[in-house]
């Protein structure tokens, strides 16, 4: 199996504070990973890096066998990487099939169409509507996407992401601040997903981890742990002792 | 419901065009008529700033410098260069705006937020202070005098009715232009720049390069609106390009209600009529204009527009009233 994402001794650097020390881990096409690890282990930041949105200090990130580290963040988009937010990240004033036709044009030529209104584009505006379909927001489809409620907001961001047909979808804390029935859709709509695309989670409830991915990470203090199925981090005693608290 | 309010659009535009087609002919006095054709190319400036501030989230203070760079551009090849043609100085107006933008662009758009606005700031001193200290190119404090409104084609339109209709026919197509924009799959990406730049890039689109395409198009209706106002006044001076007039442009746009377009027509209408109503009636009349921009700010936050829409909305009742969230879910 081919490589999708490959950390060659990633550092990263804020001044003095070293938030990620020599992390390096691969992860094959089409697999879903989890990454856990206490608060300020580094993930988010991780995510920063492995997106562009963050310049690592020193260190590799390869994309589909690229080298992407110096990369700018849209670019790496382009290449098939998508992502959602800890922070729901959305457009707020635009509404919610506006936010989905964004991210779906983002691949196509006529995003530079400054002539013809977006009403010629039925084919996409019903792309759109089916993607929330998928998870009963038709009916939202008109609505700001300030008005909508919080789950539903995590569930757009998803399928802005996913309607992207990544080669890679980064989901950072995709169930967090939601109560449960939601979080479970949440986990449904992934779990339902079978195009193949490789998944890379964080994610704090153990119970979503465990359902969703196939490997763990275990990042502490900056760096990796423990890396391998879910069998072998449970088993773990390293991990047990920092992380788990032995819950598992 | 929809097509209904957009009948309500084309009746209002229709009602607003034939206006201002018989307003020469009226018995509108001359004075009046020069007014409202400063109200067009003022109108014309303000949408091309409503495009940054409104729809791409650039809050620019340097729009007086393209308007000036076009104004100066078709004065100078005019008196130097004997290049009178109406159509060349069109294109000058809008190679100088898109030129001077262009430069611009590479060096505010390195800066978000604050920062752009006082980069922007600091450009358009550069652009006064050329046009004022190069006396050699610009005149200096006198500006440049001895051109005139060139003929469109086989029109002789240097008399004052004439060059408001060639000023309302620009207006009419920039407007058509702008708003194509905006509805356009183009204009939902510069929205959406407006919105969450961060997560335009995690779309995959290149922020900075649609910011810079906004202000070339900016620029150059600007550079557009610079012209016809050299040909308005057949002067140019340091005062097309200063600070003071791109602050009067982004209070137009403020008036008018950022992001509404139609709106600066009615912005720079206010703005002309009453600095020149309220200068014959006192001295202190920037006091009492400063007033006015106050309370339309303190109670119109959203613009002559958002007030306009807001009455429409209570004259209709319930009927048509936006749904309440709270009821559909």
């Amino acid at each position: 199996m081919s490589e999708c994402l490959a950390l060659l001794n990633v550092h990263k650097r804020f001044g003095s504070l070293r938030v990620l020390e020599d992390v390096c881990f691969t992860v094959a096409a089409g697999e879903r990973r989890g990454i856990i690890g206490p608060n300020g282990a580094g993930k988010s930041t991780l995510f920063n890096i492995i997106s562009g949105e963050l310049k690592l200090t020193s260190g590799t990130v390869q994309l589909l066998g690229r080298d992407v580290s110096r990369m700018p963040a849209h670019s790496r988009a382009r290449m098939g990487l998508s992502r959602t937010f800890q922070t729901t990240t959305l457009f707020p004033k635009l509404t919610v099939i506006e936010n989905l036709m964004l991210a779906l044009q983002a691949g196509s030529a006529d995003r530079f169409q400054c002539i013809l209104p977006r009403s010629r584009y039925r084919d996409r505006h019903d792309q759109a509507l089916e993607l929330l379909g998928r998870v009963g927001l038709e009916t939202r489809a008109d609505l700001v996407v300030d008005a909508l409620g919080y789950g539903e907001k995590r569930q757009v961001e998803i399928l802005m992401a996913i309607a992207q047909r990544p080669k890679l979808l980064l989901l950072d804390e995709p169930t967090a601040g939601l109560p449960q029935s939601d979080a479970s859709l949440v986990t449904e709509m992934l779990k339902r997903d079978k195009s193949g695309m490789t998944m890379v989670l964080i994610e704090h409830d153990m119970s979503v981890v465990f359902d969703v991915v196939e490997r763990l990470t275990v990042l502490h203090y900056g760096r990796v742990i423990a890396d391998g199925t879910l069998e072998e981090i449970r088993a773990d005693a390293n991990v047990q002792e920092i992380y788990l608290g032995g819950k598992l | 419901m929809i097509a209904r309010a957009s009948w309500k659009w084309v009746a209002v535009a229709a009602i607003g065009l034939v206006i201002g087609l018989v307003l020469p002919r009226a018995g509108v006095p001359t004075f009046y008529i020069s007014l409202f054709t400063q109200t067009w190319i003022y109108a014309i400036v303000a949408m091309s700033l409503d495009l940054l501030v409104g729809f791409t989230g650039l809050v620019s203070f340097a729009q007086s410098a393209f308007f000036g760079a076009g104004a100066y551009g078709v004065a100078i090849a005019a008196t130097r260069f004997a290049h009178t043609d109406f159509l060349t100085g069109i294109i000058i107006g809008l190679l100088a705006g898109a030129f001077v933008a262009a430069i611009f662009g590479l060096v505010a758009l390195r800066a978000e937020g604050v920062g752009f606005i006082i980069i922007t700031i600091a450009l358009n001193q550069i652009m006064w202070g050329l046009a004022y200290q190069w006396v050699s190119m610009s005149g200096g404090d006198n500006g440049i005098t001895g051109f005139i409104r060139p003929k469109v084609g086989p029109f002789d339109v240097s008399s004052n009715a004439g060059f408001y209709y060639v000023c309302l026919v620009f207006l009419i197509v920039i407007l058509a232009l702008l708003v194509a924009i905006t509805r356009s799959p183009f204009g939902l990406v510069l929205r959406g720049v407006r919105e969450t730049p961060r997560r335009m890039r995690a779309l995959g689109y290149n922020v900075w390069l649609y910011r810079y395409l906004a202000m070339l198009i900016a620029g150059a209706v600007a550079g557009v609106a610079g012209v016809l106002f050299a040909w308005y006044n057949q002067f140019v001076g340091p005062g097309d390009l200063d600070l003071t007039l791109s602050t009067q442009l982004l209070i137009i746009v403020i008036l008018g209600g950022i992001g509404s377009l139609y709106g600066q027509i009615l912005g720079a209408g206010i703005v002309v009529f009453l600095s020149n109503g309220l200068s014959a009636l006192t001295q202190r009349w920037e006091l009492i204009l400063g007033a006015i921009y106050f309370i339309i700010v303190m109670y119109a936050p959203d613009g002559l527009m958002g007030v306009g829409n807001r009455i429409a909305r209570r004259m209709q009742g319930q009927r048509t009233a936006p749904p309440l969230i709270e009821d559909q879910v």
